[in-house]
């Protein structure tokens, strides 16, 4: 008979091998790709070359006469489907009618088209060719500073302006401010369109069961239940008859917290054909219709005194839309405007935003989501001020931190910062890199004509999103946890983590707060008929929310089986610990496996208490949390090609209380690769007429394993009090403390050439051209 | 990403190939270029025949005081053939700076070069070593030099029905140091401009040079103005300096997404110095 393992070794901040990752690596995980079924169909999708144009006619005949081909749909034929659904309400927002299959125009390259769906997908692909679309092409814009001009074509013919939202926000006394100072610095700064290249890409099987009113729905997805809710209504579906699984979800960064087109498309399909139907997205389509990141323009203005202290930011940010809003689009940039002071003391604040659209695909959440795009904002802009006030970055940063004492601390744009110890991460950075030394070889360098930097970015970021008023969809997560007859322990988790590692830390948990082994405990996710109502992984939120719905099921669950330990025991002082109750007097014990069995077989049970042993809660967050830390990096430059060499990662970062040192590592890694990205190699490039010219693996640089630096991954430690656990996230302070260090160290290694900034990515073109230039 | 339907033969024997080629079908060799092409069906072949299959295209060896190596010889084969490492490791080093190892792994020579991208790497090589190209048809065969056979972009001396059989390149004596130095384009890994250097130094004085450039322009080429301008020089930094500002004349250089023409046009220069120093560093 199994039995349950009682084990006084803990778990909670020990490095636990991630428990996920052993059907990953030997390639025994199921994506949605490997997902068979009796009769399965296969789509494939015809999508727009142009990225604006008037369609003229559709003609399908040829292509639903070729073999294998079942049916081919356009527009017409959906619609009754209802729209891809923007979740953001907010005033003047402009939100165009997204249908999931263009019906009399095409508003960017991979807008979908038609769907052709064949007993087999080689068929299905070659009948798309055959579909004849007269298209009528129309001129486009791709740049949203282009398209702000007067005279652009507009994307949405009924908003010339190209206009989709604008949002305001003030606080504290700008002008006062700006007109005392003693100094302004301004700048344009670039937070280049990215592809979030999950590496699975995206896929959906549907299966549509007649008899029961019932449509199964397999998509790789961060948010099963959000899916779920929102699908059912596009379809009319009843939300108890629509089952959303997501298997394992092979990488998403933001770009799998959307409902997409393709999920009520497949759904669509399957129910006109009676049959279960796959569509597998190619990377070329990945690159053409899954949402893209960043695609800001942002103007900058600091004012300061002489001294350094920082008086007041204004910004202007322009946010590249894209062709339509999906799910989130529009609050992307606010997070930016929420983040906008970083980590500084500053109470006077102005942000403009302009959200802009663009025939190009949609923008919304990329790992970090506006958080990486404002703190590259602060952060070079701290650097410049400065330079400009002859400064040393380090010093200037220390000078302006929010102080210890300060917390909860109040922001100029609404928000309650936890807890923070600011300087601490930066001091302990720069003693770990060697400051002093550096700067001392960086002068002896000079003098040798050549060019190393130190960049410095102190960044402070926004997780555990977060308390239900302040997100779209509710900002709670649930947990269930049940105790099975035999003892063993099953954990049912709202938050759908996909990688991150959370099958391990939240067994560490449960085994540490019942006393038993890891191997006890299973983490279940990812599917709404199993699952109670959850919302999802994303904003680094599953362990700060998740875990702590997580924690409060536990401590029902452990104050039953006491009852139940002291009903057998026979005593009242009774205690939890190592898997058993023990009575404090006798010190008899029951272990856990022995309890469950009774609270199942129910031959007696404690007063006021039901049969069984789980629990399920819901935790509604107080606040977020608000992590914060320092990287530097040092670089080399290579005088004749201008390329970077990163010599030195060094990230110090404070998350909170550390559940697995080893899965923070991974996450601060990841996050930093994609950081570096950034920084250094990605764009999404599109030329005038809307063509996405870095739509291959080819040309669209990502960062691979054998280009990253070594990243000296350090950490403070300052609890969150907003949780019972103490966390905050980690899973994008990588990324958000990566691309200012890096670019700060470049602009240090150039400035005594007078470079004062350098948009992203840099290129060793773009360094060679302002090293030319000296010359 | 889905190809078009098409037949596939693993042939028996070079004759069935070359029989099935000369009816229009088209080698297929590691498939690092021809697949991703189909996929975006770019490249539509109605039929492919698998060189892979005929084991005697696949070789590496010393005969007539030269080196053969055949047409299916993986990247990953010649980066670690001994006998090249000691015979000829100009082209060891450049094998190992293609791609990445899955595509080492699968990659050919004879793909490569057949394949012909103007940013490939062999090329840079080949040309240096003023390598000989042995290419078969159904009826004859012939050899052409690297100066004839890379055509344009994507375009060689090859005709129709023909396959390239091997490669030959010289053995080099102990006097002579080779360099091949790459600006690798971050996404593709290929080169945005790859320089080899092949320099023989006699008395102190380079006797014998030669530069083969990849990725500047539609094609590689031997940078003879350069070549020229180096010979019966101390190979001073001055000299190389200024032998490696000829390596770009009256060249036509690409421009593109990654880099400019003038930016490429630098590089070359800057690379073209780096590898004629490491060359000569090499030197035994
Ligand atoms: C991710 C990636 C990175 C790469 N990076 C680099 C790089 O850094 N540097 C670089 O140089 N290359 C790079 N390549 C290209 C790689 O080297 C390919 O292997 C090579 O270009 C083609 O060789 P193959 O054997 O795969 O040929 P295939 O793809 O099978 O064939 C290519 C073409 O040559 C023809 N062909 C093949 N063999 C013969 C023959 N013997 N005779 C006549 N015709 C023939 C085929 O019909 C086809 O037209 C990269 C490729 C990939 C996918």
């Amino acid at each position: 008979m199994a039995t349950t393992t009682t084990k006084t070794e803990t778990f909670v901040g020990k490095r636990v091998r991630r428990r996920e990752d052993p059907r990953l690596i030997t390639g025994t995980a199921t994506y949605v790709e490997d997902i068979q079924m009796p009769g399965m169909h296969y789509a494939v999708i015809l999508r727009s070359p142009h990225a604006a144009a008037r369609i003229r006619s559709i003609k399908a005949k040829q292509a639903e006469a070729a073999p294998g081909v079942v049916c081919v749909f356009t527009g017409k034929d959906t619609k009754g489907v209802g729209v891809v659904p923007c979740g953001i309400a907010m005033p003047d927002l402009r939100v165009p009618q997204h249908n999931i299959l263009a019906t009399d125009r095409v508003y960017f390259v991979g807008h979908p088209v038609a769907v052709v769906v064949a007993r087999d997908r080689y068929l299905a692909r070659d009948a798309a060719e055959l579909i004849e679309v007269d298209y009528d092409i129309l001129p486009a814009v791709a740049d949203p500073e282009k398209a702000l001009t007067k005279g652009a074509p507009a994307v949405h013919p009924q908003w010339p302006d190209n206009i989709a939202f604008t949002y305001h926000q003030d606080g504290g006394n700008v002008d006062k401010v700006f007109a005392e100072a003693d100094v302004v610095v301004k700048q344009r700064i670039v937070s280049q369109r990215l592809v979030p290249m999950a590496m699975e890409t995206r896929g959906v099987v549907a299966e549509w069961r007649g008899a029961d009113r019932q449509l199964n729905l397999y998509t790789s997805t961060q948010i099963p239940h959000l899916v779920r809710t929102l699908v059912a209504g596009m379809l009319g579906l009843e939300e108890n008859r629509t089952r959303v699984i997501a298997p394992e979800v092979g990488g998403g960064f933001g770009s799998k917290l959307n409902v997409y087109a393709e999920e009520a498309l497949m759904g669509f399909v399957s129910m006109r054909i009676q049959k279960p139907v796959k569509w597998i997205e190619s990377r070329r389509e990945n690159f053409t219709c899954t949402t893209h990141g960043r695609g800001h323009v942002d103007y900058y203005e600091i004012a300061a005194k002489r001294d350094g202290t920082i008086l007041g930011i204004k910004l202007k940010l322009i946010q590249d839309v894209g062709a339509y809003h999906q799910l989130l689009t529009p609050l992307i940039p606010q997070l930016s405007v929420l983040m906008m002071p970083g980590l500084y003391n500053t109470q006077n604040i102005r942000a403009d935003i302009v959200g802009v659209f663009t025939n190009c695909v949609p923008t919304d959440a990329y790992r970090g989501a506006g958080r990486p795009e404002a703190t590259h904002g602060i952060e070079r802009m701290v650097d410049i001020l400065a330079a400009e006030l002859k400064m040393d970055p380090a010093q200037i940063r220390l000078k302006n931190f929010v102080t210890k004492d300060k917390f909860p601390y109040a922001t100029a744009t609404g928000l309650m910062y936890d807890s923070g110890d600011y300087a601490a991460p930066l001091k302990k950075a720069l003693d770990l890199v060697g400051y002093v030394k550096l700067r001392q070889e960086q002068a002896d360098l000079r003098k040798q004509g050549k060019y190393m930097g130190i960049g410095i970015s102190t960044y402070g970021e926004i997780c555990a999103i977060g308390p239900s008023p302040a997100t779209p969809a509710g900002g709670w997560e649930s947990a269930t946890v049940k105790i099975e007859p035999s003892g063993k322990i099953t954990i049912l988790t709202g938050a759908c983590p996909h990688g991150q590692g959370e099958e391990t830390t939240f067994a560490q948990i449960a085994a540490d707060e019942l006393g038993v082994g890891l191997d006890d405990i299973l983490v279940t996710r990812g599917d709404t008929a199993v699952v109670q109502y959850g919302i999802g992984t994303f904003g680094s939120r599953a362990t700060a929310v998740g875990g702590t719905a997580l924690y409060y099921a536990l401590q029902d669950l452990k104050a039953k089986i006491k009852k139940f330990g002291a009903m057998l025991l026979e005593s009242d002082d009774v205690t939890l610990v190592g898997g058993q109750v023990v009575c404090d007097k006798t010190g008899k014990a029951k272990p856990l496996r022995e309890i469950a069995g009774a609270s199942y077989r129910a031959l007696k049970l404690p007063p006021n208490t039901e049969p069984g042993l789980i629990a399920t809660r819901f935790w509604e967050p107080p606040n977020f949390t608000f992590p914060f830390g320092a990287h530097i990096v040092v670089t080399d430059i290579d005088s004749e090609t201008g390329q970077i060499k990163v010599r030195r990662y060094v990230a110090v970062d404070d998350c909170g209380n550390i559940l697995n040192p080893l899965i923070v590592d991974g996450q601060v890694h990841g996050g930093v690769a994609q950081g570096l990205g950034q920084a250094l190699w990605e764009q999404a490039v599109y030329d005038d007429n809307g063509q996405l010219i870095t739509g291959e693996l080819t040309d669209y640089a990502l960062p691979r394993a054998h280009l990253m630096p070594w990243i000296e991954s350090h950490h403070t430690c300052t609890p969150s009090p907003v949780n019972p656990l103490g966390v905050k996230g980690v899973g994008e302070a990588g990324t958000i403390g990566c691309s200012p260090a890096v670019v700060n160290s470049a602009v240090d290694a150039l400035s005594p050439l007078g470079v004062r900034h350098i948009d992203m990515p840099l290129t060793p073109e773009k360094i060679w051209k302002l090293l030319a230039k000296k010359n | 990403m889905i190809a078009q339907k098409f037949e596939y033969t693993a042939p028996k024997s070079l004759d069935e190939a070359l029989h099935l080629l000369s009816s229009g079908a088209k080698p297929l060799a590691g498939g690092m270029s021809l697949i991703p092409m189909m996929k975006l069906r770019l490249a539509v072949p109605e039929h492919l025949v698998d060189l892979r299959a005929l084991k005697d295209l696949n070789y590496i060896r010393e005969a007539g005081g030269q080196l053969h190596i055949g047409a299916t010889a993986s990247h990953y084969e010649i980066e670690s053939s001994a006998l090249l490492r000691q015979k000829c490791p100009l082209l060891t080093e450049t094998a190992a700076s293609i791609g990445d190892v899955q595509v080492r792994n699968m990659g050919t020579i004879g793909g490569s070069v057949a394949h012909a991208d103007p940013a490939a790497d062999y090329p840079a090589a080949l040309a240096a070593l003023e390598a000989k190209f042995v290419l078969k048809g159904a009826k004859a065969e012939r050899t052409v030099s690297a100066a004839d056979f890379f055509v344009d972009a994507f375009s060689t001396a090859l005709q129709p029905g023909e396959i390239l059989r091997e490669v030959i390149v010289p053995i080099d004596d102990a006097r002579t140091g080779t360099s091949y130095k790459k600006m690798v384009q971050p996404a593709s890994g290929f080169a945005i401009v790859g320089v080899a250097a092949r320099v023989r130094q006699n008395a102190g004085k380079v006797s014998f040079v030669r530069l083969g450039i990849t990725g500047l322009s539609n094609h590689a080429y031997r940078a003879t103005a350069a070549e020229k301008a180096l010979e019966g020089k101390p190979a001073t930094p001055n000299d190389i300096q200024n032998a490696a500002a000829l390596v770009t004349q009256g060249v036509d250089a690409n421009s593109d997404l990654h880099a400019s023409a003038d930016y490429r046009r630098h590089l070359a220069v800057v690379h073209a110095a780096r590898a004629i120093g490491t060359a000569i560093s090499r030197i035994a």
